[in-house]
C-alpha cells in the first residue's frame, strides 16, 4: 500500500466509523455461529492475506490456500457423490444404480450401526438396528450383492467405515478380484479415522493402540498395492456435528492428521510414499464466510506441516484434498423444506472453499433415511451449483476479500493455539485418555444450546417464524428387513466351508499378534466367508476392546 | 423458571443411550440442562442394553429415565425397558427420551406407556417443565396407593 493511499483509507475510515457510532444497530448476536466476534467492516487494515506468496499465492502450489489444483473447477467439477445405504445389500444396489444413472459420479456406503461397530447382522445385541441408519453388510457375500453389476474399475467408492475398516476394505478388494479387477486399478475411499472416534462419533472396537496399528497397516498396504485409493479420510465431520467450533473442527481434525503421519513415519514408512494418499473429509456449516475460511486454512496449515515439520519433498504430499458434506446438526425437523434452502448454501461455501467432492444432505434427514425424491432434490442442488451460478468459472473468487483473508488468517492462529495445547498435554491419544476433547467439544455443543433457548441465534421455524407442523412423507425401513438379513448370514453360515473359515481366522489372529501387516490375512478371511463379528472376535481376543469413560 | 421448589425433594433422572449407536450430544447437553436446572442426573454413557439401564434405574431409585435414540432402534428399545421396569415393580419410573423418532412411531410408544418424546429443536426449558410436573403427578399418586400403571386397562 503507498503511503498516499494509506492516508487516504485512514481518513475515509474515520469518517465512516463516526457515522456509524451515530446509527442504530439491530438488537442482535453479530459473532459466528462458532462464538468468533467480527467486525463489522474489513479493509486493507486488517491486512489479512499479506503477504501475498506466503498466504494466498497461486492455485496448484504450495501453501495451496486457493485450492489444491492448477485449474480447479475449470478442469473436472468437484466428485458430486451422495452418501447413501440402507436395508439390505440388494436394496442399497438398487439405490446406488437409481443415483449413477441419474449423473451421479462416485459412490459412497452408509453402513448400519451393527456394521460400523463390527458386528454381523445375526448378533442378538444388535436386534432393532439391522438395515436402520445403514446398509447391513456382514461378510463378503453382502458386498457382493451390494456391488452387482456395478464394475469396480471404473467407478470410485467412498466407505463410511471406521473400527473394522481394514475388514470391509478386504471385502472390496475381494469382490473386485472376482470381478478380474486388479488391486491397482481401484479408486476410492475408506474413513478409517478412528480417532475421531474416540473424539466424537463413538463408533470404536478396540483401545486406540491397537486401532492405531491398524490404520498404519492400511496405509503400508495401499502405499503398496492400491496407488488409487486413499486408505484414511481425516474427518472433521463428526468432530462439527458433535458440537465443535469450526475452529475446533479444524485444528482437532488436522492434529488427527498429524498424529497418522508421525505413526506411519514410525513405522519406517517415508512421508512421500503415503503422504499422498491422506484425504479429509469437513463438515461445511451455515456460517458462509468462516466456513470457506475454513477449507482455505486447513489447505495451508497442512501445506506448511508437511513441508517443514515431516520434510515432505513432493508437492503431491503437501497437497489437502478434500471431501464435503453439509451440516446435518443445521437441519430441522421443523418446516422441513426450509432445508432445501440450507443445504444449498452450505452446498456453495464448500464450493467457494473448494472441495474435491461433496454430499448434499436431503431435507428429510432430522425426520428418517431420505426418500428417493428428497435424495434427487439434493444431488440437483449441486448440479445447479455447478452448471447455472457460474461459480465454477472461477478459482478462488473470494481470494483477496478483506473478511476472508483475514478470517482464513485467524482460523490459522486459532488452530496453532489448539496445536499447542494438544502437544502439551501430551498428543491426541493422551488428550483423549483425559478427556480433553470431548469436555471442549461438550462445552461448546452446551454454549450454542444455551443461545437457541434464550433466542440469542435465531433458527427459522424452530425459534423464529414458527408454525404448526405440516410434515412430509418419509422413508419406512420395514422389521421384514431385518428377518431377511439375520436369515441370510444364518444361511451362509451352514452354505460355507467351516474348516476353511477357522483356519483363516487362525491366520488373522497370528496377524494380529505378529508385526506382520493385517491386509493379507484379512482379505483371506474375506474369501472364507468369515463373518465381520467372527473376525473381529478374533481381533479383539489379540487386541481388547475399549469402553469410554461417560464424560457429562 | 426450571429452578425445583425448596421444599421438595430432588428428582432423580437417569440419562443414558441404550444400543450400538454413539450419537451423544443430543444426552450429554440434556444431562447438562437438567443439572443446571436442579435435578440430580446419573449419566449412565452409551452402549447401555434395557437391562443395564433398568438395572441402574433401581439401584440409583430414580423417578425418571430419559433414553436417547439415533438408531431406529426406539421400537425395540423403548418397549423393553417398560416391560423390565413393570416386570420390577417400577412401572412408576417415568420413561421418556428423544432423538430421530418418527411421530407414528412416538404415538404408538406413547400409547404403551412410554412418556413424551422430544425430536430435534425441542427447548431445554420445556423437557424440564415436563419431567417436573410428570413425577410430580405420579407422586401424588403414589402417595394416594395407586400406582398409574394400575389404572390401565
Amino acid at each position: 500500500m503507498s503511503a498516499g493511499f494509506k492516508e487516504e483509507v485512514s481518513a475515509a475510515k474515520e469518517r465512516w466509523e463516526e457515522r456509524a457510532r451515530k446509527a442504530e444497530l439491530r438488537k442482535a448476536c453479530f459473532d459466528t455461529l462458532s462464538g468468533e466476534k467480527v467486525e463489522p467492516l474489513y479493509g486493507p487494515w486488517n491486512s489479512g492475506g499479506e503477504p501475498f506468496a506466503e498466504k494466498i499465492g497461486f492455485p496448484g502450489e504450495f501453501p495451496f490456500t486457493r485450492g489444491p489444483y492448477d485449474t480447479m473447477y475449470r478442469g473436472r467439477i468437484w466428485t458430486m457423490r451422495q452418501f447413501s445405504g440402507f436395508g439390505t445389500p440388494r436394496d442399497t444396489n438398487r439405490r446406488y444404480k437409481f443415483l449413477l444413472e441419474r449423473g451421479q459420479t462416485g459412490l459412497s456406503v452408509a453402513f448400519d450401526m451393527p456394521t460400523l461397530m463390527g458386528r454381523s447382522s445375526d448378533d442378538p445385541l444388535c436386534e432393532g438396528e439391522v438395515g436402520r441408519c445403514g446398509v447391513a453388510v456382514s461378510s463378503l457375500a453382502d458386498m457382493e450383492a451390494l456391488f452387482d453389476g456395478i464394475p469396480l474399475g471404473e467407478v470410485s467408492t467412498s466407505m463410511t467405515i471406521n473400527g473394522p475398516a481394514a475388514i470391509l476394505w478386504a471385502y472390496y478388494i475381494a469382490v473386485a478380484e472376482k470381478q478380474g479387477v486388479p488391486r491397482s486399478k481401484l479408486r476410492g475411499t475408506i474413513q478409517n479415522d478412528i480417532l475421531k472416534e474416540y473424539i466424537a462419533q463413538k463408533e470404536f472396537i478396540f483401545p486406540p493402540a491397537p486401532s492405531m496399528r491398524l490404520v498404519v497397516d492400511t496405509m503400508e498396504f495401499a502405499a503398496r498395492e492400491l496407488p488409487k485409493w486413499h486408505p484414511i479420510s481425516i474427518s472433521g465431520y463428526h468432530i462439527r456435528e458433535a458440537g465443535a467450533t469450526a475452529v475446533q473442527e479444524l485444528a482437532f481434525t488436522l492434529a488427527d492428521g498429524f498424529t497418522y503421519v508421525e505413526a506411519a513415519m514410525k513405522r519406517g514408512l517415508k512421508v512421500d510414499e503415503f503422504a499422498p494418499q491422506l484425504s479429509f473429509f469437513f463438515d461445511v456449516h451455515s456460517e458462509f464466510f468462516e466456513e470457506i475460511a475454513k477449507f482455505r486454512a486447513a489447505r495451508r496449515i497442512w501445506a506448511k506441516r508437511m513441508r517443514f515439520c515431516y520434510g515432505a519433498r513432493k508437492e503431491e504430499s503437501w497437497r489437502l484434498k478434500c471431501h464435503a458434506q453439509t451440516a446435518g446438526v443445521s437441519l430441522t425437523a421443523q418446516q422441513p423444506e426450509n432445508n432445501v434452502v440450507r443445504v444449498a448454501l452450505q452446498a456453495l461455501a464448500a464450493v467457494l472453499g473448494g472441495t474435491q467432492s461433496l454430499h448434499t444432505n436431503s431435507l428429510d434427514e432430522t425426520l428418517a433415511l431420505p426418500t428417493e425424491r428428497a435424495v434427487k432434490i439434493a444431488l440437483r442442488t449441486q448440479q445447479i451449483i455447478a452448471e447455472e451460478t457460474g461459480v465454477s468459472n472461477v478459482i478462488d473468487p473470494l481470494g483477496g476479500s478483506y473478511y476472508v483473508e483475514a478470517l482464513t488468517d485467524r482460523m490459522e492462529a486459532a488452530a496453532e493455539d489448539y496445536f499447542r495445547r494438544i502437544e502439551a498435554l501430551g498428543g491426541v491419544v493422551a488428550g483423549i485418555e483425559q478427556g480433553f476433547f470431548q469436555r471442549e467439544i461438550g462445552e461448546a455443543a452446551y454454549r450454542l444450546q444455551r443461545e437457541y433457548e434464550r433466542g440469542e441465534r435465531a433458527v427459522v421455524g424452530v425459534n423464529k417464524y414458527v408454525e404448526p407442523d405440516e410434515g412430509v412423507p418419509t422413508l419406512k425401513i420395514e422389521m421384514e428387513t431385518e428377518r431377511a438379513q439375520v436369515e441370510a448370514v444364518r444361511e451362509l453360515k451352514r452354505r460355507r466351508e467351516a474348516r476353511k473359515v477357522e483356519r483363516a481366522l487362525e491366520r488373522v489372529r497370528e496377524a494380529a499378534r505378529s508385526e506382520a501387516n493385517i491386509m493379507p490375512a484379512l482379505i483371506e478371511a474375506a474369501h472364507a466367508y468369515a463373518t465381520l463379528g467372527e473376525t473381529v472376535d478374533a481381533m479383539k481376543g489379540v487386541f481388547g476392546a475399549y469402553v469410554e469413560p461417560a464424560i457429562v | 423458571m426450571s429452578t425445583a421448589p425448596a421444599n421438595e425433594p430432588k428428582i432423580r433422572v437417569l440419562i443414558s443411550k441404550c444400543g450400538l449407536d454413539g450419537h451423544d450430544r443430543g444426552a450429554r447437553v440434556v444431562a447438562r440442562a437438567l443439572r443446571d436446572f436442579g435435578f440430580e442426573v446419573i449419566y449412565l454413557g452409551i452402549h447401555q442394553t434395557p437391562e443395564s439401564v433398568v438395572e441402574a434405574a433401581l439401584q440409583e431409585d430414580v423417578d425418571a429415565i430419559g433414553i436417547s435414540i439415533h438408531s431406529a432402534a426406539h421400537m425395540t428399545i423403548f418397549p423393553r425397558i417398560l416391560e423390565l421396569l413393570r416386570k420390577n415393580g417400577a412401572g412408576s419410573v417415568l420413561l421418556t427420551g428423544g432423538g430421530i423418532i418418527p411421530r407414528e412411531d412416538a404415538e404408538a410408544l406413547k400409547r404403551m406407556g412410554v412418556g413424551e418424546l422430544f425430536g430435534p429443536g425441542s427447548s431445554m426449558e420445556d423437557l424440564a417443565r415436563y419431567i417436573r410436573a410428570e413425577v410430580a403427578a405420579r407422586r401424588t399418586e403414589a402417595e394416594a396407593g395407586r400406582a398409574p400403571e394400575e389404572k390401565r386397562p
